[in-house]
């Protein structure tokens, strides 16, 4: 079964105070080479039959629209994964 | 008057809201979010709470939810509308107003009295207070950081869009200490701080005449009422 994943991240400039408090816990851990942590989304979109151009553009759209926030958000991947897709095969 | 209130899966504050509104003098009336009805009001409050759980994103399901249909398009009409705390969020959610509501810096759930500072009284929802008037309301968000890009909140402040900002103390991170906004009509108002809890003398917060004596959230809803008689 086709799956596309859309990976939402909250924008670079804005504070992630979720990413935050996990970076601090993992200095607290004594992981100090690791020097920032910010947290997304990855949502898994299971298809019915095959993937093409028209269902992908909808989904990019959904991930835009819904999925994403853009005005606290990006939209950083729309992948199709196990489906053979023309220039999107994964 | 009659103003509907709409209950959301999730939706905590909607019957403090239909309180506040018959407190006010007006005849609450509740909506429900599957419906595409507005059984007529006059006006719309979306209640706080934790709408869907919060889930995706604070209010972006419910701002999808099949009554949105009807409140934006009577927004857009020019119907008051008023988003309180999860409502602010889901008017952000639908694009009436600008920006975005994120996680408060800080990392905690707060619960205060809040002071306030009314910045527009050119609105619907404000038109009872006077300009720099200080008021106090309850606060209570793990989600009340509000953001938007720099020419976002230029515009907001050349605009006079800024409804209320936080006095004493910032207390979750919103940029230029934005509490609340309002459109450029002036019908839709979103604000993170809970007017409905400071309706009723022995139930709102201390003053310095009496403990829980407050009710400056009440003006909230007699100024809608108002707008109504004059309309």
């Amino acid at each position: 079964m086709p799956t596309i994943v859309v990976e939402v991240m909250p924008k670079a400039e804005l504070l992630d105070p979720a990413g935050k408090a996990v970076a601090g816990a993992l200095h607290r851990l004594g992981h100090d080479r690791i020097s920032d942590v910010r947290i997304g989304k990855r949502f898994e979109l299971h298809v019915d039959g095959d993937v093409d151009a028209e269902l992908l553009a909808d989904v990019e759209k959904v991930a835009a629209d819904m999925l994403a926030n853009t005005v606290i958000e990006d939209v950083v991947t729309v992948e199709v994964h196990g489906a053979s897709v023309p220039g999107e095969t994964h | 008057m009659r103003v509907g209130v709409i209950t959301f899966p999730g939706s905590l504050d909607d019957r403090d809201a239909m309180r506040a509104i018959r407190l006010a003098g007006a005849e609450p009336v509740a909506l429900w979010h599957g419906e595409h009805d507005l059984h007529g009001v006059d006006a719309i409050v979306l209640p706080g709470g934790f709408s869907y759980g919060d889930y995706l994103r604070c209010g972006a399901i419910a701002a999808r939810s099949p009554i949105m249909a009807e409140v934006i398009q009577a927004a857009e009409g020019g119907m008051p509308v008023l988003g309180i705390c999860n409502g602010f969020q889901i008017l952000v959610e639908t694009h009436l107003l600008p920006g975005g509501l994120i996680r408060n810096d800080h990392g905690d759930f707060i619960r205060r009295d809040q002071r306030l500072r009314v910045e527009s009284t050119d609105s619907a929802w404000t038109s009872g207070f006077t300009v720099g008037q200080e008021i106090t309301i309850p606060l209570k968000n793990g989600e009340g950081g509000y953001i938007a890009d720099e020419a976002t909140l230029d515009r907001l402040e050349g605009e006079g869009l800024v409804a209320f900002r936080y006095l004493d103390v910032n207390p979750n991170g919103s940029l230029r200490d934005i509490a609340g906004l309002r459109n450029e009509r002036g019908n839709v108002v979103g604000l993170m701080p809970h007017p409905e809890h400071a309706v009723e003398p022995g139930f709102g917060p201390d003053t310095r005449d009496a403990m829980r004596s407050g009710v400056d959230g009440l003006t909230f809803f007699t100024s809608v009422l108002k707008a109504s008689v004059l309309s």
